[in-house]
């Protein structure tokens, strides 16, 4: 492909008419409404911020156990971990340009939000029903 | 398809250093951050499912100076793109989008996130 082309499209692009947009709008969108919706849930959070690391384990089992406190963190994991795949997709084709690097990255990113998510939410459940270690 | 010379948009190097174009990767600077201190995040709550030991481990940790460095960092960052997040909400929204407007926003989101991270750090109750 030596011939330089002065149009931001592709050929392929072009004859198609479709422009760039696949599932891009929907992408954008998820990443605003997760971002309201951890407005009032990050606010909520980091009132309580200062008493999440207590010395003695009781309190903090105390303190996640609540039941507004368990919605609260069940809802952040959900939607937090969301957000911040959908974030982490967007670095990482802005700067990741090589087609294999690309694909490693991003399957590697939404494992490792799955991975911790459901970790998260999994701890939260056991604190909830008094099944802890 | 990447042999094909794109037009660039121009050098970085060229622009005079704004408050806005800092504000801005470090958005994204925060916001990759509190993805990666997800992990953290998920071990406090496994470390306090788990045990006794566990949860020693890991309030030994934050407690150290690579904890507590971490910490800061992940509670200044998560002011800071909940602060910076919503600026961008107004943008999506059509709003304050001329320079006096972003100047004015941009320093507002500056001192109220470095107040908000001085409180909460200072005001935390334990350990």
């Amino acid at each position: 492909m030596a011939e330089k082309q002065k149009s931001i499209r592709t050929p392929l692009a072009r004859a198609k008419g479709l422009g760039s947009a696949r599932d891009g709008t929907m992408h954008w969108w998820a990443a605003r409404v997760t971002s309201v919706a951890l407005v009032p849930l990050c606010l909520y959070l980091l009132f309580y911020a200062p008493s999440f690391l207590p010395e003695d384990r009781a309190d903090v089992l105390a303190l996640v156990s609540a039941p507004v406190m368990s919605l609260a963190l069940l809802l952040t994991i959900i939607v937090g971990f969301y957000h911040a795949a959908l974030g982490v997709q967007v670095i990482v084709e802005d700067y990741v340009h090589h087609e294999g690097w690309k694909l490693s990255c991003l399957i590697a990113s939404k494992i490792f939000f799955f991975a911790t998510g459901a970790a998260a939410i999994y701890a939260l459940l056991l604190i909830d029903f008094g099944k802890t270690g | 398809m990447a042999d094909t010379e794109r037009p660039l948009s121009p050098h970085l190097q060229v622009y005079r250093w704004q408050l806005t174009m800092s504000l801005s990767i470090l958005h994204r600077i925060t916001g990759f951050g509190l993805g990666v201190g997800a992990a953290m995040a998920a071990w406090w709550l496994v470390a306090a499912a788990s045990g006794p030991e566990a949860w020693a481990v890991f309030h030994d940790f934050c407690k150290s100076v690579l904890g507590q460095l971490m910490l800061a960092g992940w509670l200044f960052a998560l002011v800071y793109h909940f602060l910076n997040g919503i600026r961008h909400l107004f943008w999506d929204a059509g709003k304050g989008f001329s320079l006096k407007a972003a100047y004015a926003s941009g320093w507002t989101v500056v001192a109220l996130s470095i107040l908000f991270t001085a409180v909460l750090w200072f005001g935390r109750v334990h350990g």
